[in-house]
């Protein structure tokens, strides 16, 4: 894992934050300064208060050095927001377009869930590294430079003891660190097992509770949890450990620095007013590092999130089809489809092995097989979400691999297994990708699709707002809007997965009989899984283990032997 | 502060796949009011009583929080003290007096600045200390909670892992709120207190000054945090929503051509979130930027007020340093009240959880624990000696033993069930008659009701209309550890424990041999593959069972179904994710190996290997629409005809198309 304080990918990344982030060093020099001005200004106050006189100049310059800081601290807070929201916002974009250029046979299976979260969530734990931790280590370097400097220019004695002293801060912190964290990775299984056990319970409860142990498993929780309380104690008393051997490094380096100030005072070989600025400075020098150091765990979050976010873009194959998109031919959809010698491996399986076809213009074919054939992969080649490992599917004579894709899969409509609803209003829904549609075509979609009486039991219409997902709909009413979606594209090539899978048989109906308007007249590529479905079907390929082989119908007697 | 180790979370992305159905629900006007699922701030006005009803369990704890709460305190104080004791006796020095007037002061700081850190220490260790003690309480009671309740714990991974870090609240609210809170006011009281022995005067202005900085200022950022949160909560939801459609919805929108639109949509959107943060934080470190400037402002009005008292020189010095010091105590108080609004949400849905304390024993009694098979975390048992002991000898009043002997008929008279009132039915009005010995398969679609039937039989799922009855006594009437005993099975989901081999399997029947360890085993074709791994019965299955093949998993479910061998055994998908031929074989060797006198429920999506059972119920949309055997069903029209065909095609590689 990244661990650097800093990743100067953000930089490159990024550019629009590198202003700021450059206003932010200059606030952390400007606050340095400030921190020297303050502890001057309030050691010429308190050394004539020591005469009992007022110093209103001092005061003043006090008062004065307060406000700033004030004034800084509010800069420094609102630049680091905005930074965040920058990073966030670009990052978030970057992350979304990558889905976009690489098409959704990259982004599918749980590296969606994993960029959903990241996109959604996940970057707002870098709030917390840019508002909390950055401005912190800003400081870290800032001010203990700027301490030592003003010391240095009071009482040089004093400087050199914090500049010998001041690395003994992060040195012991990195010793006590990896310390700390040998600890926790020595405990860490024994940790992971006993804190995850209250989650395991938990997930496991149905099963617990049909076995009736539900309730007799309550004590063991609690020991559990006690166990993992006892193991949690063992590495925070190292943890903590380090805090305090910081704590007690920082203090005696200021003694070493105040007592000697003290005996030169007290034998008047020193001003008052020096030493009380050295007496208010020094320890200002050990702080920021310290509290740069107690931020870092709570920014981790962050960083791994970018980390996550910039290992996405770098993980990611270079985009194969770029270049101007006119330059590229648009294959007829009224034309031949062939696939040759098309063979599609996966990581680990093989799809499609070595599958020549030919698609005649306005042919219904209907395709079976077990689950897992290759069925999806067929249909995923022609939308283009797939690319052949070898071979090449040909439309119209255009090779897809050179065809422009967009203008290729406007002469497709899709019914997919499971339909993408999105958390916009239906008609928004059926409207993807034609967001101008007049609502006659629309209602004529949603007529063939037979979603009308849908439509008529929502509270209202077209216009009801699907949640997260579309939920709200029950998978028959999913597929008639997945159907009303393929109505509205009107294309000459249709291509349906298993379209009345998971539908009990009143819905299949319905969605059977659209289905059937739906490809008259198209060229049809249907993945079935019913046998009401192939009854249309001109013809029929069975795919097995990633062959495919043309089946001729037989009666059905044979077929219960 | 925060030096907690790792812990182990579940995974969010995993489980936000995970859909809203639980069981299949039927039925194709099943809807739920089309409802957007962002994120809301919790009702204010529950977070104070849910606060309430949290720390009422720290009571136990309360001597250690309180002890924590003083060592804080004392740790603030030892600061305070330190820069106020050392700037007396530097500004002392300047007058020259004789040294050992000094030297108390000189003993005084070195105590101080040591004890501080020491101080430090113990306090976070005491107040982790109790805080653990009492999260442990929580995870019992909300566990608990959860076991009593009938309904369905959460189970997309989402609702877990909100779960823990809701937990983890309390935590939160008790170490970054509560203790460095009352310390803060603690502190605040003795620093003006000590104020007014030196000058009455000043000690008046830098108790103003405290008041400001840690009541109305923490007011101030409470508000803040407040409107922030809630300005903030719709656009993130939508943001999320946006990254889910265009992840999830990636194909369709290529598809049709809507990516570009769409990404347009979600980066308007996060530039206009991006807006909104920028607008908010530059509110909220406002009053950062005034806490600040209060700490100075108080200390400089302390000089003037205390030399206009004619306070001794030395005096000033040890006020003004004193003052920026107590000033900056008190504003922790600002962190703490804006770490205690945004626990709110997480406290509220803790203290839900926490609300049943009558239903909800926090220990069972002992010889429960003795008895009942627990399940340990894997890697414990071999290290641990505290392991939790995994029930020996069959346990006596309540073995499945004991009940074997007699008959349990299962009979479900016209059973409704529905899971939204006016929805609808998940079962309309089915009929089942299970005598011992019966062996019956339920079939159909996705969504007819088939786990739903399973779930009446085994009490999770309360019928709506008719009867349903084990050994002539209504289901509702068996007390919720009874019945298991009797209707048990692989039930929808069966769950793997992160645990060992045998731990998960003598869930089904503590105690159990390894003889007839081997023959569950052996009947769900697991004991090749336990024979095959070097720990045996002892190999620990992953997390959620993510070591295993999904093949394995699910062997190693239907083991524990057949070792529990309840006399009512429930199947429901035993071979799902078995490849047909192993699915064949496990399906015949499962009913094998179950006794005679035992009656069977097997639901199943594959028809093949139905053909020797009593009774075969075709359901749809929650409707028996087809009853008989194998062959009677084969030869009549209908859905199963139908799939009985196509699954033949598919599987054997030949088709028939019309009768």
């Amino acid at each position: 894992m990244n661990r650097r304080p800093f990743d100067p990918r953000l930089l490159r990344r990024v550019p629009a934050a590198r202003r700021d982030l450059a206003l932010l060093a200059l606030l952390g020099v400007i606050a340095a300064g400030l921190v020297v001005a303050q502890a001057t200004a309030l050691a010429a106050l308190l050394a004539t208060a020591f005469d009992g006189r007022l110093d209103r100049p001092a005061l003043a310059g006090f008062a004065a050095t307060v406000a700033a800081r004030a004034l800084l601290v509010w800069a420094q807070g609102t630049v680091a927001a905005r930074v965040a929201a920058t990073v966030k916002a670009a990052l978030r974009s970057d992350l979304l377009a990558a889905v976009g250029r690489h098409g959704p046979g990259w982004v599918a299976g749980q590296r969606a869930g994993q960029l959903a979260t990241l996109a959604g969530r996940g970057l707002d734990a870098l709030d917390a590294y840019f508002t909390g931790y950055l401005p912190q280590l800003v400081l870290s370097v800032t001010v203990p430079l700027a301490v030592v400097a003003r010391i240095g220019l009071a009482d040089w004695s004093s400087a050199v003891i914090i500049v010998l002293t001041l690395p003994l801060i992060p040195i012991f912190g990195a010793l006590l660190g990896w310390q700390a964290q040998a600890a926790t990775e020595r405990q860490w299984r024994r940790l992971s097992l006993l804190g995850g056990h209250f989650l395991d319970m938990v997930a496991g409860l149905p099963t617990l509770r049909a076995f009736g142990r539900a309730r007799a498993q309550v004590d063991v929780v609690r020991r559990m949890a006690d166990g993992h309380r006892a193991a949690t104690m063992r590495t925070l008393r190292i943890a903590f450990l380090s805090a305090l051997v910081l704590e007690l490094v920082a203090t005696l380096s200021v003694a070493l620095v105040a007592v000697p100030v003290g005996i030169r005072l007290l034998g008047g070989g020193l001003a008052l007013q020096t030493a009380l600025l050295v007496l208010l400075l020094t320890p200002e020098a050990y702080l920021p590092l310290r509290a740069a150091g107690s931020r870092f765990h709570a920014s981790m979050e962050g960083l791994t999130a970018l980390n996550d976010a910039f290992a996405v873009q770098e993980g990611a194959p270079a985009p194969t089809r770029d270049g101007a998109a006119g330059a590229r031919p648009v294959p007829d959809g009224r034309g031949e489809i062939r696939f040759e010698a098309v063979t599609v491996a996966y990581e680990r399986t093989t799809a499609l092995r070595d599958v020549t076809l030919t698609v005649r213009p306005g042919e219904r074919i209907a395709v079976i097989g077990p689950s897992g054939a290759g069925k999806s992969t067929l249909l995923g080649l022609l939308l283009g979400f797939v690319t052949p490992t070898s071979g090449r599917v040909t439309v119209d004579g255009v090779d897809l691999a050179d065809a422009d894709l967009d203008a290729w899969r406007r002469q497709l409509a899709w019914v997919p297994q499971r339909a993408h609803l999105f958390a916009a209003s239906l008609a928004d829904n059926i409207r993807l990708g034609a967001p101008d549609t007049p609502d006659a075509a629309l209602s004529a979609a949603v007529r063939d699709a037979a979603l009308d009486e849908v439509v008529a039991g929502l509270p209202e219409g077209l216009g009801t707002v699907l949640g997260e997902r579309g939920h709200g709909l029950s998978s028959g009413q999913r597929q008639r809007v997945a159907l009303a979606r393929a109505f509205l594209r009107d294309a000459p090539v249709v291509l349906l997965d298993e379209p009345t899978a998971r539908l009990d048989s009143a819905s299949e109906a319905v969605v059977l009989a659209a289905t059937r308007r739906l490809v008259a007249g198209r060229t049809a590529l249907l993945v079935a899984h019913r046998p009401a479905l192939l009854e249309n079907a001109d013809r029929i390929l069975r795919i097995e283990d990633g062959r495919v082989t043309e089946l001729v119908p037989t009666p059905a007697g044979e077929a219960t032997r | 502060m925060s030096t907690a180790p790792r812990r182990r979370r579940p995974d969010r992305t995993g489980g936000a796949v995970t859909g809203p159905a639980e069981f299949d629900v039927a039925g194709p006007a099943a809807v739920d009011p089309p409802v957007r699922t962002a994120d809301r701030p919790a009702p204010p006005v529950r977070a104070g009583a849910a606060e309430r009803a949290v720390l009422r369990l720290a009571r136990p704890y309360l001597g250690r929080l309180v002890g924590a709460g003083l060592l804080a305190a004392a740790t603030e104080f030892a600061g305070l003290a330190l820069m106020a004791t050392a700037t007396w006796l530097l500004m002392s020095a300047a007058g020259r007096p004789p040294l050992d007037t000094l030297t108390v002061a000189i003993v005084a700081v070195r105590a101080l600045a040591i004890s501080r850190g020491v101080l430090r220490y113990t306090e976070r260790l005491a107040g982790h200390d109790a805080v653990l003690r009492m999260i442990t309480d929580v995870r019992a009671r909300v566990f608990a909670t959860l076991a009593a309740r009938r309904a369905r714990a959460p189970r997309s991974g989402d609702a877990l892992s909100r779960l823990v870090s809701d937990v983890e609240a309390v935590q939160d609210l008790l170490l970054r709120v509560l203790v460095p809170g009352a310390a803060a006011v603690l502190v605040s009281v003795v620093a003006v207190g000590g104020a007014v022995l030196i000058s009455p005067p000043a000690a008046a202005v830098l108790a103003a000054g405290l008041l400001v900085a840690g009541l109305a200022l923490p007011v101030l950022a409470t508000a803040l945090t407040r409107r922030s949160a809630a300005e903030l909560a719709p656009l993130r939801g939508a943001l999320a929503a946006d990254a889910v459609d265009l992840t999830h919805g990636a194909a369709d929108l290529a598809a049709f051509g809507a990516t570009d639109s769409a990404l347009d949509a979600a980066t308007g959107r996060a530039r206009r979130l991006a807006r909104l943060e920028r607008r908010l934080a530059a509110a909220g470190f406002a009053v950062d930027a005034a806490g600040t400037l209060v700490a100075g402002l108080t200390a400089g009005a302390v000089v003037l007020v205390a030399l206009a008292a004619d306070v001794p020189g030395v005096l000033v010095g040890v006020l003004a340093v004193g003052t920026l010091s107590a000033v900056e105590i008190a504003l922790a108080l600002v962190g703490a009240a804006r770490q205690r609004t945004q626990l709110g949400a997480g406290l509220t849905r803790v203290a839900a959880l926490l609300g049943d304390t009558t239903t909800a024993p926090t220990t069972p009694p002992a010889d429960a624990t003795a008895t009942a098979p627990t399940i340990p975390p894997g890697g414990a048992t071999a290290a641990a000696p505290s392991a939790p002991p995994v029930g020996t000898g069959r346990a006596g009043e309540g073995g499945p033993e004991a009940i074997r002997a007699e008959a349990y008929e299962v009979r479900l008279d016209e059973v409704t069930v529905r899971y939204r009132a006016g929805g609808a039915p998940a079962l309309d009005r089915v009929t089942l008659d299970l005598p011992p010995g019966r062996r019956v398969a339920v079939v159909g679609p996705s969504g007819a009701g088939k786990s739903t039937l399973a779930a009446v039989l085994t009490g999770a799922v309360r019928p709506e209309g008719g009867r349903a009855t084990v050994g002539g006594r209504d289901l509702a009437a068996y007390a919720e550890d009874e019945l298991p005993r009797v209707v048990g099975g692989l039930l929808a989901e069966a769950y793997v424990f992160h645990a060992t081999v045998r731990e998960n399997l003598l869930l089904g029947r503590p105690g159990a041999g390894e003889e007839e360890l081997a023959a569950a085993a052996a009947a769900a074709g697991l004991l090749d593959w336990v024979r095959a791994q070097p720990a045996g019965w002892d190999t620990v299955v992953g997390e959620e069972g993510g070591q295993l093949s999904g093949g394995q998993r699910q062997r190693l479910a239907l083991a524990r179904a057949l070792l529990a061998a309840p006399p009512v055994l429930v199947l429901d998908e035993p071979t799902e994710g078995l490849d047909p031929t192993a699915a064949d074989a496990v399906l015949a060797s499962a009913l094998a190996a179950t006794p005679a006198a035992h009656s069977v429920l097997l639901i199943s999506h594959r028809l093949t290997g139905l053909v020797g059972l009593d009774e075969i119920v075709v359901l749809d949309a929650g409707r028996v629409v087809q009853r008989g055997r194998h062959a009677d069903l084969v030869a009549a029209p209908g859905w199963y005809r139908d799939q009985w065909l196509l699954q033949e095609a598919a599987e054997r590689g030949y088709l028939a198309l019309t009768p």
